[in-house]
């Protein structure tokens, strides 16, 4: 794979030569990872959030390991397996539980900035479209185990929650109400469900550990792209993966676990609901049913289909919603520039601003409750959002004219005509 | 043909999606000017709780313990009544200061018992407390669902100020104009009690902290025995029993993050040094 000028992998050590010769797996980490894995030389801090995305998966997997050997399954004991034996009885378990849902939360804040990096910089071209469509897979695995893994406290939002979100197969239309009661193995959220949940939550992080080495497979065809888009050209342009981005990443990392900290051990509840340190109970709906912080867009989309036109209301919401992120899938094909990074694309810059507030307005209306005011700011928004990528986008790519674009990554790094 | 229908269904989508919210926003701004958005009595009414300045508030917060203990004796004398606290064990108390002998004593005095089942005759009986148990259910037979306090400051927003507004809301006037403009809801249904913390304006509970508890509480640590101390008391009580490890999360807090504050550091040099000579 990759460039010619990529090092080849000598082990030194007898030890590291006999496995090499029987088993290349030395081999293979030195060239995904290693020093024989060239990358442009002039990624930013933006290309650190991929090691990071990696960095909290493995936390989720670590803590949430050891939470399952505590965790009881079954809507009599689950709330009080977490908030009795977790929390105060296990030793230190309070610092699993809180690591392992703000480690959710941080895993999609690096998720959403690898995401948007990917749209600013057109990531999602040829010929890496393979690997921005593993991404979203990526991203959908890890809406359904976030999803799941949020039930299993069984507090009040777990319980609306499920609810609500299995509620959206019912949308279907004749078998809906079959596929909801199929799904969730009974006509309501119970012992079923929940221990369903809990075994796909189990299963679901290591299918996402799969797809991710598919994903850095498909990025290792092509190689690391950079932000100002122009391919590698020669040796120059790259430098190879050890030591140099390992030890940018190693700095990413610590920026990372700086913040991890603060909310595990000063801020734990700021980003979850009261609601869910009461109990599950089937005869009281909570007030404001919410998801957590990083549904809120897909939220709100949701809720902005308010009118039966042909279909049922609740139909637009759940169809809009899927197609919300079903959308990125057609993004290769919908952006026809040649150009990729947003730099040397003045109109399409300015729409992924615009695209990046209208998602923060999005996730505002998301997170608040359905008044008037909220839902319109939600229709508008969702009308942009579906506007960008289907008709603004299609349209933009093909009229605009690029600025021009370097020679090669040397020369936009050294600022100067002359390459090395 | 069939390319340009191709080509042109991302359009079609686009438009469909577009179309039905733009129909979706006329309903509801028509709606919206029809019936305009009425204030509720809720809304007029509901206050935020008052702000309470807790030991325990902020990142590095830390308990007092003899507020902790004064706060015990509160929930114990006055909402033990009504109130389980139900994921707390006696033996967790030493949190608070007890030692081995008043924890067994609280617990063999509580007086509510823990239930046990006889095998051989075949029915209900209760033992006494143990440091082992955790703190037994109360059954509570009269109006409302008096809910377990275990976790209570964490189950509503700002909990710790919501219970010390909800405990002194009981005799604070409610705003004059909302007053003004919603005069029925100030008249609690048969059976409740106005309160404006509470979301609904009215609950079941009366008000638990009055001068008649004073006598029924009374301090021994010097500390003035007023509803209003009472109600802070109780309030630094119920966080601690909400997460008993609270301290102890701050401190490693504080020494986890020194550590990666310094390793980050050392990260950022070994960065730089291996970046040296490389421009980009």
């Amino acid at each position: 794979m990759s460039f010619p000028w990529a090092k080849h992998y000598e082990p030194k050590h007898p030890l590291m030569q006999w496995i090499d010769s029987r088993l290349p797996l030395p081999r293979f980490v030195y060239n995904a990872i290693g020093g024989g894995y060239p990358v442009p030389r002039n990624l930013n801090y933006f290309w650190n959030f991929g090691v990071l995305a990696g960095v909290a998966l493995v936390i989720q997997i670590v803590t949430g390991i050891v939470l399952a050997m505590h965790f009881h399954s079954s809507a009599a004991e689950a709330f009080n397996s977490v908030n009795v034996g977790i929390m105060r009885d296990v030793n230190a378990g309070w610092f699993l539980r809180f690591a392992h849902a703000n480690g959710a939360s941080m895993f999609f804040i690096v998720v959403y900035i690898h995401m948007f990096r990917g749209l600013y910089y057109g990531s999602y071209k040829a010929p890496r479209e393979m690997v921005w469509l593993l991404g979203v897979v990526i991203f959908l695995l890890m809406m359904a185990t976030a999803f799941m893994g949020y039930v299993l406290p069984w507090g009040q939002m777990s319980f609306w929650g499920a609810q609500v979100i299995t509620g959206f197969f019912s949308a279907i239309p004749v078998v809906g109400d079959w596929i909801r009661v199929w799904l969730l193995g009974g006509y309501a959220p119970d012992d079923a469900a929940l221990n369903r949940f809990f075994s796909l939550h189990y299963l679901l992080p290591f299918v996402i550990a799969g797809v991710i080495i598919l994903h850095i497979w498909a990025l290792h065809i092509p190689g690391s792209s950079n932000p100002t888009g122009v391919e590698v050209k020669g040796e120059q342009d790259t430098v190879p993966f050890h030591p140099y981005y390992t030890a940018k990443d190693g700095f990413g990392v610590g920026i990372f676990l700086i913040f991890f900290t603060a909310l595990v051990f000063f801020y734990p509840d700021a980003l979850g609901h009261p609601d869910n340190y009461i109990p599950a109970n089937p005869l009281s709906t909570p007030a404001h049913i919410v998801p957590e912080w990083y549904f809120w867009p897909f939220y709100a989309i949701l809720r902005a289909f308010t009118a039966d036109f042909i279909l049922p209301a609740k139909l637009w919401g759940v169809l809009a919603m899927f197609g919300s992120i079903l959308i990125l899938f057609f993004l290769p094909w919908l952006d026809k520039s040649p150009v990729r990074s947003a730099n040397y694309r003045p109109v399409y810059r300015t729409l992924f601003w615009v695209l990046m507030v209208d998602v923060l307005v999005l996730g505002y209306c998301g997170g608040s409750p359905a008044d008037p005011a909220y839902i319109i700011a939600s229709q508008l928004a969702s009308a942009y959002y579906f506007a960008h990528f289907l008709i603004i986008l299609p349209i933009v790519s093909r009229l605009e004219r690029p600025r021009p674009l370097p020679g090669s990554i040397t020369e936009a790094v050294l600022g100067t005509t002359k390459t090395a | 043909m069939t390319s340009l229908l191709m080509r042109s269904i991302k359009f079609l989508v686009g438009l469909g999606f577009v179309g039905v919210l733009l129909i979706a926003l006329w309903g509801t701004i028509s709606g919206l000017i029809r019936e305009g958005t009425p204030q509720t009595a809720e809304q007029a009414l509901h206050e935020h709780p008052k702000e309470l300045h807790l030991p325990s508030n902020g990142p590095f917060g830390k308990f007092d313990l003899a507020q902790l203990q004064r706060g015990f004796k509160v929930y114990e004398k006055v909402c033990a009544q009504c109130h389980s606290l139900n994921l707390v064990s006696f033996r967790e108390l030493a949190g608070l200061g007890y030692n081995e002998a008043e924890i067994k004593k609280i617990a063999k005095d509580w007086p509510v018992k823990q239930p046990v089942f006889d095998n051989k005759a075949g029915t209900w009986g209760e033992r006494d407390n143990t440091p082992a148990d955790r703190f037994p259910k109360v059954y509570y037979a009269a109006n409302g669902t008096p809910p377990d306090l275990s976790l209570i400051t964490k189950a509503r927003h700002d909990g710790a100020a919501y219970v010390y507004s909800l405990m002194v809301g009981y005799t604070e006037k409610p705003d004059a104009e909302g007053a003004k403009k919603f005069p029925e809801a100030l008249k609690s249904p048969e059976g409740l009690h106005f309160n404006k913390y509470f979301a609904n304006l009215h609950l079941a509970m009366p008000a638990p902290l009055t001068d008649a508890q004073i006598d029924t509480v009374k301090y021994t640590d010097g500390t003035p025995t007023t509803v209003d101390q009472m109600a802070q008391d109780v309030s630094a009580f119920l966080v601690w029993t909400a997460e008993p490890t609270m301290q102890q999360r701050h401190r490693f807090g504080v020494a986890v993050l020194i550590f990666l504050i310094f390793a980050t550091i050392l990260g950022y040099g070994a960065y730089r040094n291996v970046w040296r000579g490389m421009k980009h």
